[in-house]
């Protein structure tokens, strides 16, 4: 056979075998490795449609005043990039899609425990998403209220509420799938010698992740059921003239929602634990603390969420209480930066483009964190609740930090799983616009919140103007970066060089089967004589 | 499994531990989508102390009494179903099955039939005889439709299972040698069970 890095190079697990052809080898296929890229593509177009509507955002506050938009139409704008990025992009982006392609190669396994399940999980995203997109064009037009859907507005309001609750219980409940999936998968499929402390780092993260997914967004499915129940028969539970109290809504989303951005972080933090020790040639330093930390994380961060509610009207001793808590969980946080920081100390490192990445991560999330904490003290708090300084902070841990984690992910392991590489030299490019222009828009995002300039409003005060004008700049050289990303990646992914089965030297299971892997994985069972980071007896 | 080549891959053995710690987990979410509205129970019950007594006084005991018999007995007959599955009697086993099924049948019609009195009193969400009362019973009669609705649906999901369970027994695909498909959803009905077994003191008996 002519084995070439040309079109007809054999392609794993690509070549379906058992009939279905087509688009039907996909979307009916329970191979966890296509259904992990049917999440990376669905995800990552709509990582591109929230990112527009991002630039359309900018683009109405480049100047003061009404530039393109009616305040409606900015209203509904903010909505659908938050509900898009949070709900379609952020939270099932690494898990999902990453988790998917590799967790079952990195213990060794064939397929996740439920491969069906696996599919449905997908199915149930899609359908969600379709809910999701049809509520913008439908009925009252697309709902308005904030990603947050916060009572009384969302219930009063006559755009398209209800079908965008229903749209985001299924979601959630695909996610709570995957999670229960992952799980499951994680305990009973390691492969012989696999013991708890060989598991890699990500699957490490992704087991505490499917955690907090399994016990936390069952409290959005009934936060979110009860603004439908709210809107469709009127229960009055949240509304004031009939007993109710809207606090009681703000407690119950904010239950889900603080410990779901450790859903959308502690993931991240996998990626970016994985990839470190590879590029500095060196054993992750303190596998142990990093792996418990992750844990502790999903533990600690189940408890904060009222910190989201310092402004809300509780009493004194309970913002004082959530606020002490919400500092605590800065500690396994800090854990994990150090463990980073350490294992590059003193390594061989290569600045290829996934570290470069990792890198752009530990900075932006170290940035995130920090001004975490001025938001979790209550009294810078009360300063700056709801202005851009929150808008500032959480693009940074989220964009910054998840955002960028995904990006490495890509230039990580697509290699991998398509069997061919990019163009580092154009991968560094974009990585360097991405960052530089990411400073330069949040950066100026929070300096004009902390100058008191207040979120949600589509229009500001001329004082406000400099820095707007800076941030829509950056915002334009971010997306010369992406552009460049993507179409270096898909050019490289489609026509690149054979990138050969370990063309990062790592030590994990991943690389020790052909790339791309075949069906189920492993030619031969593997079996793991040693940790993941241990390049020595590797051989490597 | 040392040596597995490519084509005896394709004999996955059933894991059973995994599929049932699946379940477990997927009743564990179910709590929690339920510990929402309990929640709201336990704190509107406090800020609102006589409105939900008047509220609780007006619910019929011998309705949900009757209903938590019913439901008792439903988790009875899958437990039993289970039994003889294991000891190979596949006929005892699709009946009691079925016994479970009708059950659950009647539960939704007694159902039914309380929730009908109610509305026909003027009572249930946003009606204007509900509006009228005080803030306290209002809360009261709100989040027992929407606890007693949500309920409901999962008795009728699986009522649904019950009935999918059995067509599998009867097809062979469900027999004295993998049943964790009924194991499975034997607890899933007992969970159901469970949740009743709370709604039922904390809104007929207790106030
Ligand atoms: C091209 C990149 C992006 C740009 C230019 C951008 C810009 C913006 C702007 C201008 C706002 C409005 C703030 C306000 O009026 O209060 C906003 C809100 C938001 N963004 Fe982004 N963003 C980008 C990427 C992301 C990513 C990657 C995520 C999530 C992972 C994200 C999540 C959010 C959320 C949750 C909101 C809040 C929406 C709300 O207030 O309801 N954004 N963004
Ligand atoms: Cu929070």
């Amino acid at each position: 056979m002519n084995q070439t890095a040309s079109s007809s190079q054999p392609r794993g697990f690509w070549e379906a075998p058992g009939g279905r052809r087509g688009i039907g080898a996909w979307v009916f296929s329970t191979d966890h490795k296509r259904i992990g890229l049917l999440y990376f593509y669905s995800t990552l177009l709509f990582f591109c449609v929230g990112a527009l509507l991002g630039l359309a955002l900018r683009l109405e506050l480049f100047a003061p005043g009404a530039d393109f938009f009616t305040p409606q139409q900015y209203n509904a704008l903010f909505t659908l990039h938050g509900v898009v990025m949070i709900f379609l992009f952020i939270i099932p982006g690494i898990p999902a899609a990453f988790g998917n392609l590799v967790m079952p190669i990195q213990i060794g396994a064939e397929d996740v425990a439920f491969p069906r399940l696996n599919l449905l999980s997908w199915w149930l995203y899609a359908i969600g998403a379709i809910l999701a997109l049809t509520s913008l064009f439908t009925a009252g037009g697309a709902p308005d209220t904030g990603w947050t859907f916060y009572v009384p507005f969302s219930v009063r309001t006559t755009t398209n509420v209800s079908l965008a609750t229903v749209a985001v219980f299924i979601i959630g409940f695909s996610g709570i799938l995957t999670g229960l999936n992952f799980l499951v998968t994680i305990h009973r499929m390691r492969a012989p010698g696999m013991t708890w402390w060989r598991i890699p780092l990500f699957t490490w993260s992704l087991y505490a992740t499917a955690w907090v997914q399994v016990l936390a967004t069952p409290v959005l499915g009934i936060t979110v059921l009860l603004i439908f129940a709210e809107r469709v028969v009127g229960s009055g539970l949240f509304d004031p003239t009939r007993g109710g109290d809207p606090i009681m809504y703000q407690h119950l989303f904010w239950i889900y929602s603080h410990p779901a951005v450790y859903i959308m972080i502690l993931p991240g933090m996998g990626v970016i634990t994985d990839i470190i020790p590879v590029f500095a040639r060196k054993p992750v330093f303190g596998y142990k603390a990093i792996a418990i930390s992750s844990l502790a994380i999903a533990g600690a961060g189940s408890v904060v969420w009222a910190h989201h509610m310092t402004t809300s009207g509780m009493s004194d001793t309970a913002v004082l209480v959530f606020s002490l808590l919400t500092f605590l969980v800065a500690i396994p946080s800090a854990v994990k930066v150090f463990n980073w920081v350490a294992t590059l100390y003193k390594g061989s490192i290569s600045l290829d483009p996934p570290l470069l990445f990792a890198l752009s991560f530990i900075f932006l999330f170290s940035i995130g964190g920090l001004t975490g904490l001025v938001l979790g003290a209550a009294a810078t708090d009360v300063h700056v609740h709801d202005t851009y300084f929150v808008v500032g902070h959480f693009h940074f841990v989220m964009f910054g930090g998840t955002g960028f984690a995904y990006f490495a992910a890509m230039h990580y392991w697509l290699p991998k799983i398509y069997g061919r590489m990019y163009n580092k030299k154009a991968a560094v490019w974009g990585w360097a616009l991405m960052t530089f222009g990411f400073i330069v828009l949040y950066m100026s995002m929070m300096i004009v919140g902390m100058e008191g300039m207040p979120r949600r409003y589509y229009d500001y005060l001329p004082k406000f103007t400099f820095w707007n004008q800076l941030a829509t700049i950056g915002s334009w050289i971010l997306a010369c970066g992406l552009i460049i990303t993507f179409v270096n990646i898909f050019r490289g992914l489609f026509k690149g060089e054979a990138a050969g089965d370990n063309p990062w030297g790592g030590a994990s299971l991943e690389w020790q089967t052909s790339s791309p892997p075949p069906l189920e994985n492993f030619v031969t069972e593997p079996e793991v004589t040693h940790g993941p980071y241990d390049f020595k007896k590797a051989g490597l | 499994m040392n040596d597995s080549t490519p084509e005896n891959h394709a004999a996955h053995p059933k894991d059973y531990l995994g599929a049932k710690l699946g379940m477990w987990l997927f009743l564990f979410t179910e709590v929690l989508l339920f510990g929402g509205l309990f929640i709201l129970y336990a704190v509107y019950l406090q800020r609102y102390p006589e409105g939900f007594k008047l509220g609780g006084d007006q619910l019929n005991v011998w309705f949900g009494g009757g209903n938590t018999l019913v439901l008792l007995t439903s988790s009875l007959s899958v437990a039993m179903a289970i039994t003889a599955l294991q000891r190979g009697r596949v006929k005892q086993a699709a009946n009691l099955v079925g016994v479970t099924v009708i059950m659950a049948l009647w539960f939704l019609v007694n159902k039914f039939f309380e929730w009908s009195a109610k509305i026909q009193h003027g009572i249930y969400p946003s009606s204007e005889h509900l509006k009228e009362m005080p803030g306290g019973e209002q809360v009261f009669f709100n989040i027992y439709y929407l606890s007693t609705g949500l309920h409901g649906i999962h008795v009728l999901v699986g009522m649904f299972v019950m009935i999918w369970v059995l067509i599998l027994i009867k097809k062979g695909k469900v027999n004295p040698d993998d049943y964790v498909t009924l194991e499975n959803a034997g607890l899933y009905w007992h969970l159901v069970d469970l949740i009743w077994i709370f709604i039922f003191p904390l809104y007929y008996l207790i106030l």
